[in-house]
């Protein structure tokens, strides 16, 4: 049975694709469908208000509608989520790539580098580079995507171990391939299905550990709406308590994603890599 | 084996060094002058130059590291900047809090994780199955400082059920004197049952929020197990000669699938005490991550890197512990 008939008959992985495909519209589309500008966006006579027919989520504490928030919101973590699962795969593919074909010293150092980032648990090394590096976005995509590294970097180097023992890559060394040659046209391509599989899984991790650190007032700073720091700021000011509409939409959407491409992943595990 | 136990421990030695030395490194590669970002913007040149001396800031990398693995070896961190209380202190203070939090929260996540994972392997693709399995999915998306909030806002605010936050109650907390700043131990040791329920009950919601991620995993792994297992040919024979189903499940197929748990759940345990920060922040627990979390507002920088290499050095340790166990429990495992 081929891969796409595969992920077609797995319940989990159709609702994932819909789900993922619905999100990125709405994250893609927000500025042409509701064009905002959060430097101006406040209504003080708005403030707190319940969910109602005009603000379907609510509004928060400086009369924003969450609704809005939530949208703009979930393209910001979305984005942190994409780019840094993006560094992290460049960088751990091309290390794992490295380690597993030429072996030796190399092998050893990026082992040993791999060791020392899977040492720290995830969100403390984040944690710790946000903090060096200062509360922004770019420092939030950077220390999840270095997060990401080692993960990928096992990955990969696992793979090229039993590939490059492989007869086809034996008989392209022996008809005089270079290096670069053998493994970006011959070992690359075949590692992409498990590495397709784990970035997506990834995608939701990362989206988690980015909202977090928008919770703990790393992340994007206001007034760039992001889900993490609206409930950082819900909870801060109490409104969590006393206006659970502030925390309930954003908290959802963060689920929502996650949960998008963590049954995406699922279905495309079971379809590109059934064994597993 | 002790070849096997010295050899994983020899290995931890670059780990930890490596460890030691980015977390080292951390402080120098804020930007700008380290001494200058610790003394805060209101010092005078005198204060800067006199903290850099303090500090050993004004000799070479290189010696710098050494001193500072140095006062590791002796479990010197230095002092806080903002309290001047000593980061060790802190840590012997607040690291029972941590401990006992994840503790219940990994007893929360293997009470229910194995059995919904039993339920969900012996009911293979039935409407439990689908349910159990979709609950452990929602688990690992959730984000638990969501839940956090959404528990306070359920238990404590709503029902009154439970406290929304600490870990005692201020009028109980006034007469109490933890012996060992384990609080449920403690109560139990002086038979205060009284000590006893509040402890407990302000440990509830902490332990659910950070128990659920835990939780889920566990589920999905057990499930996974327990159907490889069920597969074998040696559980075909047992039902051919009529065993019991519940015999078949808890002592033919659970005890073989115990191994790939009991690793998780090592894993897992590590991970609940470097990941508490978030449910910590939330709770106002006082343990070591809601400490680093103040460490990070405060920029007290000195805090940050205590408490990173002692979180990251425990992670290490439980890793490595999971690994030996691993070689102790399954005598089929051959370490060369």
């Amino acid at each position: 049975m081929n891969p796409l008939k595969r992920f077609l008959q797995s319940t989990s992985g159709k609702i994932g694709l819909i789900l993922t495909i619905s999100i990125l519209l709405i994250s893609l589309l927000a500025p042409i469908l509701h064009p905002y500008d959060p430097a101006t966006d406040r209504n003080y006579l708005l403030r707190l208000k319940p969910p109602n027919s005009e603000h379907w989520f609510g509004t928060d504490g400086l009369g924003r509608d969450i609704l809005v928030l939530v949208w703009y919101g979930m393209r910001t973590s979305l984005t942190v989520g994409l780019i840094s699962v993006g560094l992290g795969l460049m960088v751990g593919l091309i290390l794992g790539l490295i380690a597993g074909y030429f072996r030796g010293y190399l092998e050893t150092v990026i082992g040993w580098l791999t060791d020392i980032l899977l040492a720290f648990p995830s969100i403390l090394l984040a944690i710790a580079i946000v903090t060096v590096s200062g509360p922004n976005l770019q420092s939030v995509m950077i220390a999840v995507g270095v997060v990401q590294i080692p993960i990928y970097i096992r990955l990969t180097r696992s793979m090229v171990l039993s590939l490059r023992e492989q007869e086809f890559v034996i008989a392209t060394k022996a008809l005089g391939a270079d290096p670069t040659r053998i493994i970006f046209n011959h070992i690359l391509p075949s590692t992409l299905s498990p590495l397709v599989v784990q970035a997506t899984l990834s995608i939701g991790t990362a989206t988690l550990e980015a909202a977090g650190l928008g919770f703990l007032g790393l992340g994007a700073q206001p007034p760039t709406p992001e889900l993490g720091t609206m409930l950082s700021d819900a909870f801060k000011s109490g409104y969590s308590l006393s206006s659970p509409w502030t925390t309930i939409f954003p908290g959802l959407f963060i689920t929502l994603s996650v949960l998008a491409f963590n049954l995406l992943g699922d279905g495309l595990r079971d379809s590109l890599d059934p064994r597993s | 084996m002790c070849k096997y136990i010295a050899k994983r421990l020899l290995s931890l030695l670059p780990v930890l060094l490596g460890i030691t030395l980015l977390v080292f490194l951390l402080l120098h590669l804020i930007p700008g002058d380290p001494a200058v970002v610790l003394s805060g913007e209101r010092a005078t040149p005198e204060q800067v130059e006199a903290l850099r001396q303090q500090l050993g800031l004004d000799r070479p990398l290189p010696l710098q590291y050494l001193a500072f693995l140095e006062k590791l070896i002796r479990f010197d961190f230095g002092t806080s900047i903002i309290s001047g209380i000593p980061i060790a202190d802190e840590i012997k203070n607040r690291w029972p809090a941590t401990f006992e939090l994840s503790v219940a929260a990994m007893l929360i996540a293997i009470a229910l994780g194995i059995p919904s994972g039993i339920f969900a392997a012996v009911r293979k693709n039935s409407w439990l199955d689908n349910l159990l399995m979709s609950g452990s999915l929602i688990g690992v998306s959730l984000p638990v400082y969501w839940l956090g909030l959404l528990l306070i806002y359920l238990f404590a605010v709503n029902l009154q059920l439970l406290p929304p936050s600490g870990r005692i109650s201020v009028e109980t907390g006034f007469n109490f004197k933890p012996m060992t700043n384990f609080y449920v131990l403690d109560a139990l040791f002086r038979f205060d049952i009284a000590t006893l329920k509040d402890v407990l009950s302000h440990l509830i919601l902490p332990a659910l929020t950070l128990g659920t991620i835990p939780l889920a995993i566990i589920a999905r792994i057990t499930r996974s197990a327990m159907l490889e297992v069920l597969l074998q040919d040696y559980i075909r024979t047992a039902r051919a000669k009529g065993v019991p189903g519940y015999l078949i499940i808890f002592q033919h197929a659970l005890k073989n699938a115990l191994l790939p748990i009991s690793t998780t759940i090592g894993l897992q345990f590590g991970n609940l005490l470097g990941g508490a920060i978030l449910t910590e922040t939330i709770f106002s627990w006082p343990g070591i991550g809601s400490w680093i979390y103040e460490g990070i507002l405060a920029r007290d920088y000195p805090v940050v890197q205590g408490g990173v290499v002692f979180v990251s050095v425990n992670f290490v340790l439980i890793n490595l512990l999971v690994d030996i166990s691993y070689a102790l429990f399954d005598p089929r495992i051959q370490y060369k």
